[in-house]
């Protein structure tokens, strides 16, 4: 077995410095930067900056919002996962999608018509601006730093495996890029920057799942007969992922409804026109995430029966080299370059997305809401949006490197834990509810971030995975499933105990323009 | 708003209540379908491992084609929301622009 695994590993030329990959990055780079200098000279004012003019179509924007959430980590992450376990992964492939239906029936439209530039927008519309804007802005930026941290330290040690440059040099390289689009070009460059690399990304995994196909008579039910022949009827049913159901649904719950609170997704209904844009825009998102995660099933299957699960685990323990190792059995190292450029450019499109949400939050709901109380100018607006980049992105370095070896895996979980915890009650009270209040908004923002950071690191996910101790104080990996319904009681329960008649009234003018669109 | 020929129509209000009830009611209704059809896959993977197992085809387990049809009606949902919106929705919108 040892001797198998060396000669396949031997054969793998993944980690050496590969001059197809190299050239695909380089060209990627020049032309998304030539887009940002193109953006440029369109980003003028701060609505430009936060929601591109509002000018982006539906079409663009499904496929933008599709860019935003197909991180690496599910590209190369759940192919990894269902090459390695099988069926198992698959519950993670459909897991991620579920949650945009979410998006679509209760926030999409409303946060379209009710914000300008982040859903603390929303929330404030008829409650006290200063307190809920400080509340949102520590829920937005607990969830971008989480996501943040896991791209960052996901995006060094992937860059080191496929191309062979060190850790440090390659965070670097994703941190100035990603600074170069956002401060330069906005949102406008960031969407743009999106289109490119998700437009990569679905050619890249069809490309793969064709050749895949070719290979099983073009039919997915003899590439898993094939994969059953060769390690086991297992393969095809559940095995010991879901051993503890409490965990799964846990899982399920920040998965389905932590979308929905996603700061960089959210921002992207601000991009688009109107209301029924933001509509047909997540509908668009929607196809293309399924479809996306559908080709997962033939990648993960493909890589297991053609390269093999040993080989994979043998090249990266937690199987994540499984997409690239199935490129260069099917195309040599040209595809294995073009797949690993691939995945540096989804990386790099997602930490923009991740970096302009959270200036955001610090620009437009901290110093322009709460320090300057909306007094600050337009050229004030831009200048501090922009110094907020640069320091979310040198952060982002920082972070990137000072957690260098970590076990980081869980920060998805948990930044979709808090976004559902803190981010979801908040917004869907305040948009359905008459009765909430500030009080409410902010209790349950606060309560929700803190008890998710709380439980987690009181989790197995911690305290045993990160920490090595023997046993955890909280039995369930994430948190949500405690930490979202304690969100909502909260929020509830404070703003009936402490009603506000004048924060209610103004809930019929929000009604109003949260189906007709225009101002309150 | 000048209600001209009272109680003739329902007011402008009462008539945005009303669209408002409404799209809560889709929402909420499509919201609980996604939720029971997920939720439910991962009890069934949860307590029915071996009915998931079961092969109903060469390759072809039930656990993989439900797999897959959780994400099919992920795009149905969302089909039949925005058909919902596009026609019924706008149309009550419209309706009450005048």
């Amino acid at each position: 077995m040892s001797s198998l695994l060396a000669t396949i590993q031997g054969a793998s030329r993944i980690g050496e410095p590969n001059t197809v990959a190299m050239g695909f990055f380089f060209l990627f780079i020049v032309s998304t930067l030539g887009i940002t200098f193109w953006a440029a000279r369109r980003t003028r004012t701060t609505e430009h900056f936060y929601a591109a003019g509002r000018s982006i179509s539906p079409g663009q924007n499904g496929i933008a919002l599709a860019g935003d959430y197909m991180s690496a980590a599910s590209f190369l992450g759940i192919a990894g996962l269902v090459s390695t376990t099988g069926f198992d992964g698959l519950i993670y492939s459909t897991g991620w999608l579920v949650g945009w239906p979410v998006v679509l029936f209760l926030i999409a439209e409303p946060l379209r018509n009710l914000g300008r530039y982040t859903f603390a927008d929303v929330v404030a519309v008829r409650l006290q601006h200063t307190p809920v804007r400080i509340a949102a802005a520590i829920g937005t930026l607990a969830t971008v730093s989480c996501y943040l941290i896991a791209q960052m330290v996901g995006a060094g040690g992937l860059i080191r495996l496929m191309f062979g440059i060190p850790y440090e040099t390659a965070i670097v390289i994703v941190g100035v890029a990603m600074i170069a689009y956002v401060l330069f070009g906005g949102m406008l460059a960031t969407t743009w920057v999106q289109i490119v690399k998700a437009v990569l990304l679905l050619g890249g995994a069809a490309l793969l799942a064709l050749l895949v196909l070719s290979r099983f008579g073009w039919s997915p039910t003899a590439l898993f007969a094939a994969a059953a022949e060769k390690y086991g009827a297992g393969v095809l049913s559940p095995g010991r992922l879901v051993s503890k159901p409490l965990d799964a649904i846990s899982l399920g719950m920040a998965l389905m409804f932590g979308t929905a609170g996603l700061p960089h997704i959210l921002m992207r209904f601000y991009t688009v026109p109107d209301a029924k844009a933001a509509r047909k825009s997540v509908f668009y998102a929607t196809g293309l995430i399924g479809a996306f995660y559908l080709m997962t099933f033939v990648l993960g299957f493909g890589a297991m029966v053609l390269v093999g699960p040993d080989a994979i685990r043998g090249v990266e323990p937690g199987g994540n080299m499984a997409a690239p190792l199935l490129a260069e059995f099917l195309g040599g190292t040209p595809l294995l370059g073009f797949i690993a450029a691939v995945a540096f450019a989804t990386i790099l499109a997602v930490v923009a997305g991740l970096t302009l949400s959270g200036a955001a939050a610090l620009s437009h709901d901290l110093w322009v809401g709460v320090v300057r109380r909306e007094k600050a100018d337009a050229a004030e607006q831009l200048r501090v949006a922009r110094v907020a980049t640069i320091g979310l992105g040198v952060l982002g370095v920082v972070l990137g490197i000072t957690f260098k070896g970590q076990n980081v895996a869980f920060m998805v979980g948990l930044a979709f834990a808090i976004a559902a915890s803190a981010n979801f009650p908040a917004l869907l009270l305040s948009i359905f509810w008459r009765r909430y209040t500030t009080a409410g908004a902010v209790t349950s923002m606060l309560l929700g971030t803190a008890s998710t950071l709380t439980l987690i690191y009181l989790s197995p996910t911690l305290q045993i995975d990160v920490l090595k101790h023997s046993d955890a104080w909280f039995p369930l990996r994430n948190p949500a499933l405690v930490t979202m319904p304690l969100s909502f009681a909260a929020g509830i329960l404070v703003s009936l105990l402490a009603p506000r008649p004048d924060e209610a009234a103004g809930f019929d003018a929000v009604s109003r323009r949260m189906h007709l669109g225009g101002s309150v | 708003m000048s209600a001209a020929a009272p109680e003739a129509t329902p007011s402008f209000e009462a008539r945005l209540t009303a669209v408002a009830a409404q799209r809560w009611r889709v929402a909420v209704g499509l919201t609980c379908a996604m939720i029971a059809v997920y939720f439910g896959f991962i009890l069934l993977i949860a307590y029915a491992k071996p009915v998931l197992a079961r092969l109903i085809a060469p390759g072809l387990s039930f656990g993989i084609l439900l797999g897959a049809l959780v994400i099919v009606a992920t795009w149905i949902l969302t089909w039949v929301y925005v058909r919902w919106a596009n026609s019924h929705y706008d149309q009550a919108l419209g309706r009450l622009r005048e």
